[in-house]
């Protein structure tokens, strides 16, 4: 036998054992019986595992094939312009793995060659540019971890407790490290002129996505990046080049950017007058709300994430971010608000991205109502939604960044619900 | 314009052509408008072939599709309906994203006056003009939309940040807690195992 056949047959056993149920068996402390797991020798401590040929670029190993993306079909008229959310609920620390990590596009996931690139700057300039991606890739780079979290994350929730999931309550998130140029360089490089209060950005994709940014902001954070977590960026999310706008509303964060323009005022377009929008009771409608504020959520235990193993220990766990700037303490409650404790970060928060917490607790069977609130270093404490619809009413679609409660029963299941 | 000492000597000039070819952006007081014009009868043609089987032969949206007519005075209501009429505050706004990006899978392929017709026919749509109006680039400035001023600044800072800022409660924050909704109820959430048995 070959090798590649070996190891294709004993793939095919371990699946077979795993359909049949042996192997699955609890790994409880103090069995009476001796675990066979143990005391009989396994096939993978004895044959041979796969060759360092098999997988060029792997992917999960077949038992994680749940930790997937997902979409909800009746969000959207279609799926090419559409969203589908990160299985957060099946996470852990704060870098989201990019090939699980959510997408949302208005025409689209594009096809776009590093060779077919261009970037154009143009406008109030001295020298209208284009650059093509071995250019970008000459000019210094930086850098930086960052959540981008679509305006709508956590929107379906404004009316009431909708979807039963993590996953679908607040996976409009991801966060990467990204490396790229910051535009300021490229502005620079074509001499900006200082009369120009905004820039226009737009994608190569036919929505064009096009979104105006003050200039200010466009000097500060904003990077043009073309690597995440390592690597160059997904199809799906902006290959070969995309804007990363720390802090700011994901929509802003525009993929397979191609031109950059400096003008005097704001366009004004579809995607920050239709949308992007966020109308309050009154029929008034913000524009250029720019930020996320300060958020988290309980990822497990959650509905996508319930306790299987009874009384006793139990980590509960979660993700805070603020796009004000860095989270300092997040508390949770396990009683729907009535008191809280304050949990553990696992690092410092970091500016403009996920941080991740822990509360490391005692579980004796009974219903929790478990929350979770965010404080960042501005000194705004993540709200409940009560507050927030006391001040926007019910309509305002984007920047729900209320206070979620899990009801977890005490067979362990949780369930997104609403309380007083 | 500040005198940059260094630049790095990347990129080349774009020529005019090719800002001319990209740069199609059009601001509120029409910067950027080609010359060009359509009458709402043209639009109504225009729409039939290319946008009604999405938008509605009245532009009243088709399904899920969106709605580009009706909705006034909606804004406040429970279920407000946001269209360019009740709710789109500029005019540049319609006529820029018909212009980049529909029809929806063959965006870019309308001429400036096939543009300007199917504005001037969601328009009527919204009974904003009458049936013969032409709209082109000198008429585009006498229409202003009924939302023109129904939008603020973010406010957020003054209205949200200055309450929830401090020290929060710990402890007896509240005497009673009820559950008040369930999603569970709702039953809206994809089903998961099917997913996973079909992977």
């Amino acid at each position: 036998m070959t090798e590649e056949t070996t190891g294709k047959s004993r793939r095919a056993f371990l699946k077979g054992a795993a359909l049949t149920g042996v192997g699955l068996a609890a790994g409880k402390a103090g069995a009476a019986t001796p675990d066979p797991l143990i005391t009989e020798v396994q096939p993978w401590a004895s044959g041979l595992g796969d060759g360092v040929d098999e997988t060029p670029y792997g992917l999960p190993i077949e038992f994680e094939d749940d930790v997937i993306r997902r979409n909800v079909e009746w969000l959207t008229a279609d799926t090419i312009s559409s969203i589908n959310f990160t299985p957060i609920h099946a996470l852990d620390g704060t870098i989201t793995p990019q090939g699980c990590a959510f997408e949302r596009h208005h025409s689209g996931a594009i096809e776009l060659k590093k060779e077919d690139y261009r970037l154009m700057i143009n406008g109030m300039v001295d020298r209208p540019l284009v650059f093509t991606y071995a250019d970008l890739e000459r000019f210094p780079r930086e850098n930086h971890v960052y959540f981008c979290e679509c305006a709508a994350n956590t929107g379906m929730e404004w009316a009431g407790a909708q979807l039963n999931g993590a996953q679908f309550t607040h996976g409009m998130i991801h966060n990467m490290e990204y490396t790229g140029v910051p535009l300021r360089t490229l502005l620079e490089e074509a001499g900006y002129d200082t009369a120009g209060k905004w820039v226009f950005v737009e994608g190569a994709d036919a929505s064009s996505n096009g979104r105006s940014i003050p200039m200010e902001k466009a000097l500060d954070d904003v990077l043009v990046a073309f690597k995440a977590n390592g690597e160059a960026l997904r199809k799906e999310h902006g290959y070969p080049v995309r804007l990363v706008v720390p802090g700011w509303e994901g929509n802003m964060w525009i993929k397979w950017i191609r031109r950059i323009e400096v003008m005097d005022g704001p366009v004004e377009s579809r995607e920050e007058t239709s949308k992007y929008t966020d109308t309050l009771a009154d029929g008034i409608s913000r524009k250029w709300t720019w930020e996320m504020d300060a958020k988290s959520v309980v990822t497990s235990p959650s509905p996508q994430s319930p306790i299987t193993h009874g009384n006793g220990p139990l980590v509960i766990s979660g993700l805070a971010w603020s796009g004000r700037g860095a989270i300092t303490r997040v508390d949770v409650s396990k009683d729907g608000g009535k008191t809280w404790e304050t949990a553990r970060l696992a690092k410092p928060g970091e500016k403009m991205a996920l941080t991740r917490f822990y509360l490391d607790t005692e579980w004796n069977g009974e219903e929790m109502m478990l929350q979770s609130r965010a404080m960042d270093d501005t000194g705004y404490v993540q709200p409940t939604k009560a507050q927030l619809r006391e001040v926007r009413g019910l309509n305002s679609i984007y920047h729900n960044n209320c206070i979620q409660t899990w009801l977890v029963r005490a067979n362990g299941e949780a369930e997104n619900v609403e309380v007083s | 314009t500040p005198a940059f000492a260094d630049t790095f000597g990347l990129g080349r000039p774009a020529l005019p052509e090719e800002i001319a070819a990209w740069d199609k952006d059009v601001s509120p007081d029409g910067t950027g408008l080609p010359e060009g014009s359509g009458d709402v009868f043209t639009g109504e043609e225009v729409f039939a072939d290319q946008c009604a089987v999405c938008h509605g032969d009245f532009a009243e949206g088709v399904g899920n599709w969106p709605k580009l007519a009706g909705g006034m005075d909606t804004l406040a209501d429970k279920d407000p309906l946001k269209t360019v009429g009740s709710y789109w505050p500029y005019l540049s706004t319609t006529w820029d994203y018909v212009n980049r990006s529909m029809p929806f899978g063959n965006a870019q392929s309308l001429e400036p006056d096939d543009v300007y017709a199917i504005v001037a026919y969601i328009l009527y749509s919204n009974d904003l003009v009458d049936d013969d109006f032409v709209l082109s680039n000198e008429t585009f400035s006498d229409v202003v939309l009924p939302n023109h001023d129904g939008f603020i600044l973010d406010d957020r800072m003054e209205t949200e940040h200055s309450k929830w800022v401090g020290e929060p409660c710990m402890e007896n924050c509240k005497e009673n807690v009820e559950v008040t909704m369930r999603a569970m109820v709702l039953d809206v959430t994809p089903e998961e195992v099917d997913e996973a048995d079909n992977s």
